[in-house]
């Protein structure tokens, strides 16, 4: 297999977007990928998608197809595809991006992903969100994903010693850093009592502890590590894509506190970069829920099973801590279009490594993770990313 | 110069507290007063409709100055819970004010600013000499769905305005509406309850389109919020309004005598006219105000406004009828049962 090297990435703002439409959430994304990367369109083999519901959200099924024509590319007739995995679609495109560019088969790729969900009301986006779950065994008895997490919470906290508070800092920590974050969709500073305040969406979560309904899309260039620098002065390089599955409703887990899928796709990808997690210099985790990122940075070995709300709470999760998790504000804060969110991490990763993240730069930073997970983690992406 | 030759407003005496629709619903009372800056909103009493209310009010205008009823050439009714489909509101109002036959009347929907819409078409009107007097109203007995944020603050009242050229109380020097197709808010034909795009109704609608027309109107008349001694904006709630009011550059002090949504709700039709006439009643020759509405949907009408001599002259006579301020006091207070019989919300066989 070659090595694989982003060369480009672009990201639109994102937020409730009213005046852009689904198409220009990706032209915009796309375009500023291309400029980041020195390219035009004639450029660029082939294109993967990350999208998880157009067809709910804008009525638009075959994205695939409508990316390579609005992009321009389908005059030349180069092979569009997309990649549907709930909320983890944008790392599955990533990886499906890699492997093409890995195996040989294709040499300068684009992986994007994007999301247009304010067209509709709030019940069919919660509705639309609602089927990355096991609709017959959950989505049918009235499980929504708040009281999925919120099931996950209420489990964790019996188990753990997990605070209230605790749970409200990973929102204030990706507050701050959404602040710090021009593309995100809340850009205010937050403090435990905004949370703590907020209204109750399912006990124990209250508002500010779930990830916002959001429009926007990001993109990305891959390309042989051995050309990468045709392209950039500071390529970066894909060090390990790893991906793993579970069982689709919650309550078929072995434990629903521990996303073994997240554990799974975590060790496979520390394997095949050969580090380990205190190696690891940032990470962008998927932080749906305030919970999520809990778990998240448990399960991918920043610390022991328990001691996330610790860890987030002495600081160590935030900018200038041990581990810096979700510079970009993470979902809480940047905002979460969730077939673009996978490839956002990514662009905040390569941004990191670059030293381009102004306010929110972390100090040096070498290596970063992204770890996007579809549904309550029945699909989970992790990739490990490097300066090259 | 064409302007205001009387007013008045007319509220229902029944209220019902915020907390009181927060405790049926389970909602937290705290956060949503807060959050709207609405602590109570008036209801209709079981026999009272758009109609009798905006017969109310214009009897309330006829009471502050002699007109012959006769000279209404015209009468247009803003709202949008009119008891008909299809049966002009400004026919019934015409008949009880003794303005028919010889007259022209039409009801008028544009959401929230269909009242003022008939103030602009009354102005036309009578500056092109067609009519004499032109009497427009905006009257709601607004409706929200059980539970749906706008319950919280849909309200019934209204307000007549008489418009005519002779000797006005305030003169009208200038009118501009910014318009757009924006689906913020709507209801079809056979629903018994509005829809909303949720914060689709802040920026992109209300936001937009009030700032939109009193910026056309400051670009027009070169003048300046430090111009005026009042401001009025349509008042779905009191947040909207003070933001915007903030946002034009108005002080809290200019927009005080007609933010009148914290004790009433939300008139819909009737919310920025009787925000207006809360504002004469304390207004003293010479103040100019600037009057802005909203209508979902959406579009804002911008009017600026000078008081003349005429507000304190024996023909005009402003305790002839209640003052809003005093429309808004005594009120009788009622529980959630209480109101959902008097909204019909109570399936009767």
């Amino acid at each position: 297999m070659r090595d694989v090297a982003v060369i480009g990435i672009g990201c639109t703002t994102f937020g409730e977007k009213w005046g852009t439409s689904f198409r220009d959430l990706f032209l915009e994304a796309g375009a500023l990928a291309l400029e980041d990367a020195n390219l035009s369109g004639e450029g660029i083999d082939a294109l993967y998608v990350g999208n998880m519901s157009a067809g709910r959200f804008v009525e638009q099924e075959h994205i695939g197809a409508l990316i390579a024509d609005y992009s321009g590319m389908a005059s030349r007739h180069i092979p569009s595809t997309r990649v549907e995995s709930a909320c983890c679609s944008g790392g599955l495109a990533f990886r499906q991006a890699v492997i093409a560019v890995a195996s040989g088969l294709e040499d300068v790729v684009v992986a994007a992903g994007v999301e247009k969900m304010t067209d509709v009301e709030t019940s069919t986006s919660v509705d639309a969100l609602a089927a990355a779950a096991d609709r017959e065994w959950e989505g049918f008895v009235g499980a929504t994903f708040p009281g999925l997490y919120a099931m996950i919470a209420n489990d964790y906290m019996h188990r753990y010693p997990l605070t209230r508070e605790q749970l409200a800092q990973v929102a204030v920590k990706n507050h701050y850093n959404g602040a710090r974050n021009p593309i995100a969709q809340f850009r205010s500073e937050i403090t435990i009592d905004t949370v703590l305040r907020s209204s109750l969406v399912a006990d124990p979560l209250r508002l500010f502890d779930c990830s916002p309904i959001t429009d926007g899309a990001a993109a990305v260039i891959l390309a042989p590590l051995e050309r990468a620098r045709e392209f950039t002065d500071a390529p970066v390089r894909v060090l390990a894509t790893a991906q793993a599955s579970d069982t689709i409703a919650l309550h078929d887990r072995r434990d629903i506190s521990t996303l073994d899928a997240t554990v799974v796709a975590g060790r496979r990808a520390l394997e095949m970069a050969r580090l380990t997690p205190s190696e690891i210099d940032l990470v962008e985790v998927h932080d749906c829920f305030t919970i999520a990122e809990i778990c998240a940075i448990e399960d991918l070995g920043f610390c022991r099973k328990g001691e996330g709300g610790r860890l987030t709470e002495e600081g160590e999760t935030a900018l200038g801590g041990r581990i810096p998790v979700n510079t970009s504000g993470g979902l809480k804060a940047c905002g979460h279009p969730v077939g673009a969110t996978g490839i956002k991490q990514v662009c905040e990763v390569v941004q990191q490594l670059r030293g381009d993240a102004g306010r929110r730069q972390v100090e040096g930073a070498e290596i970063g993770m992204t770890h996007n997970v579809g549904g309550t983690g029945a699909s989970v992406a992790v990739h490990i990313l490097g300066r090259a | 110069m064409t302007g205001i030759i009387t007013y008045g407003a007319y509220i229902p005496r029944y209220r019902i507290r915020l907390e009181e629709i927060a405790r049926v619903w389970g909602d937290n009372a705290q956060d949503i007063i807060g959050g709207l800056g609405v602590r109570e909103k008036s209801l209709p009493d079981l026999d009272e409709d758009t109609a009798t209310i905006a017969v109310e009010a214009a009897r309330f205008a006829l009471a502050r100055r002699t007109v012959d009823p006769a000279e209404i050439g015209a009468v247009y009714v803003g709202s949008e819970s009119h008891p008909y489909a299809v049966k002009p509101t400004a026919c019934t109002v015409g008949e009880a004010i003794g303005a028919t036959p010889v007259m022209t009347a039409a009801d008028y929907e544009f959401a929230c600013k269909a009242g003022t819409a008939g103030i602009q078409t009354c102005m036309g009107l009578v500056g092109a000499g067609m009519v004499r007097y032109g009497l427009a109203i905006g009257a709601d007995v607004a409706q929200g769905a059980p539970s749906d944020a706008l319950e919280y603050t849909a309200a019934a009242g209204g307000a007549a305005f008489l418009i005519g050229a002779d000797d006005p109380i305030a003169t009208i020097h200038r009118t501009v509406s910014f318009t757009t197709d924006t689906p913020d808010f709507w209801r079809r034909e056979g629903q018994n309850y509005p829809r909303h795009g949720g914060r689709f109704t802040g920026d992109p609608g209300y936001f937009k389109h009030v700032q939109g027309a009193a910026r056309l109107m400051f670009e027009q008349t070169g003048k300046s919020p430090k111009d005026y001694d009042y401001a009025v904006f349509h008042q779905p709630n009191a947040k909207f309004p003070q933001r915007v009011a903030e946002m034009l550059g108005f002080t809290p002090e200019q927009i005080r005598p007609g933010l009148v949504v914290p004790t009433l709700g939300n008139t819909y039709s009737g919310a920025s006219m009787i925000g207006l006439a809360a504002t004469l009643d304390i207004a003293k020759p010479g103040d100019r105000i600037f009057v802005t509405s909203f209508g979902s949907g959406a579009g804002s009408d911008s009017f600026d406004i000078e008081v003349t001599d005429a507000i304190e002259s024996e023909a005009f006579k402003r305790e002839g009828a209640p003052t809003v301020r005093q429309l808004l006091a005594n009120p009788i207070y009622v529980d959630y049962a209480v109101y959902a019989r008097h909204k019909g919300k109570i399936v009767m066989q």
